[in-house]
């Protein structure tokens, strides 16, 4: 089979090397979204730690 | 000796894999018989090379699960066959698209080459359902193991029968007649495989580290909770991974 002509054959090349370029980004996308996910629970558990040792110390300042 | 952190790993792997794609437009010379569309080959082939060896790597640390019975090499099989699958989206894709520029069609069912990757593929798939249909953490991880190591035996077997089979369209990138690749064009092809091993290994540390995090957070919620400490879960089909287990040996 003959090669194909550059302007032919230019668009199949882009789209090979858009559709690898498309896969790394929804993947970089979702283990983004999964981070921020663990991002804000932590944020959460930071909040839930911080508010028990709050009356803690208050208690050990009125004692 | 000691392992490149994984934000040095990154940047290496996208250098390398830049190097690579601007050897291919503006080193490497047209293919006399394909002409351009061969470029498509220096995506592909490493592409299709790093899922397959992932898939056998995925195997080797399945071996060291059941040897050892450590659930950490069980989520580093995890992650290196999750990783490849998503590489094999990649290889059909973009061999589709080559096959369209170059026979007309985007599927050939007679060529051993495309039939015995869909094969592997479609085989790798039935991987997340095997750990689905199984609760027990222990069982779906040995199980897991037990197929992953049979079917990373059948990996290397498949890819010797296809180069054995008489082939009458597919190219053979490592062609041993007529000389093989030019140098140039080698060069290039390897600078391409070397940065997609690179990010292969980037993506499979990155899911590591994420996993790892996600059990320390589960950890930390049933510490402030007064839970009793149970071993890391992950999700249903995912091992959980203690935080030991982000780096992939």
């Amino acid at each position: 089979m003959p090669a194909l002509p550059l302007d032919e054959a230019g668009k199949y090349v882009a789209a090979a090397y858009l559709v690898f370029l498309g896969l790394i980004l929804v993947y970089v996308a979702i283990m983004a979204a999964k981070l921020a996910r663990i991002d804000r629970e932590l944020g959460e558990l930071a909040d839930v730690a911080e508010g028990r040792a709050r009356p803690d110390r208050n208690g050990e300042s009125r004692g | 000796m000691k392992v490149p952190s994984l934000r040095a790993n990154a940047i290496a792997a996208t250098l390398v894999l830049l190097a690579g794609f601007a050897l291919v437009f503006f080193y490497a010379p047209l293919d006399t018989d394909q002409g351009f569309i061969q470029k498509i080959f220096y995506l592909h082939v490493p592409l299709a090379i790093c899922a397959l060896a992932g898939f056998i790597l995925g195997g080797l640390l399945a071996i060291a699960h059941l040897r050892t019975g450590d659930p950490r090499w069980d989520a580093r099989s995890y992650v290196a066959i999750h990783l490849s699958i998503i590489f094999g989206v990649g290889v059909l894709i973009t061999g589709s698209i080559w096959a369209h520029a170059s026979w007309g069609k985007w599927w050939v069912w007679d060529e051993p080459t495309l039939v015995s990757f869909l094969i592997v593929f479609l085989l790798y798939a039935t991987y997340y359902p095997l750990r689905y249909a199984i609760e027990d953490r222990d069982r779906q991880g040995r199980y897991a193991s037990v197929f992953a190591i049979t079917a990373g035996a059948f990996v290397p077997l498949n890819f010797i029968a296809v180069r054995m089979a008489e082939s009458l369209v597919h190219p053979r990138v490592f062609a041993t007649a007529n000389g093989g690749l030019p140098g140039s064009m080698l060069l290039t092809f390897l600078v391409c495989l070397a940065g997609m091993a690179l990010l292969w290994l980037v993506l499979v540390r990155f899911e590591l580290a994420a996993k790892s995090a996600s059990a320390s957070l589960s950890r930390l919620r049933r510490a402030l909770d007064g839970e009793p400490e149970i071993p890391a879960q992950g999700s249903r089909i995912a091992p959980g991974v203690p935080s030991s287990a982000t780096s992939v040996s």
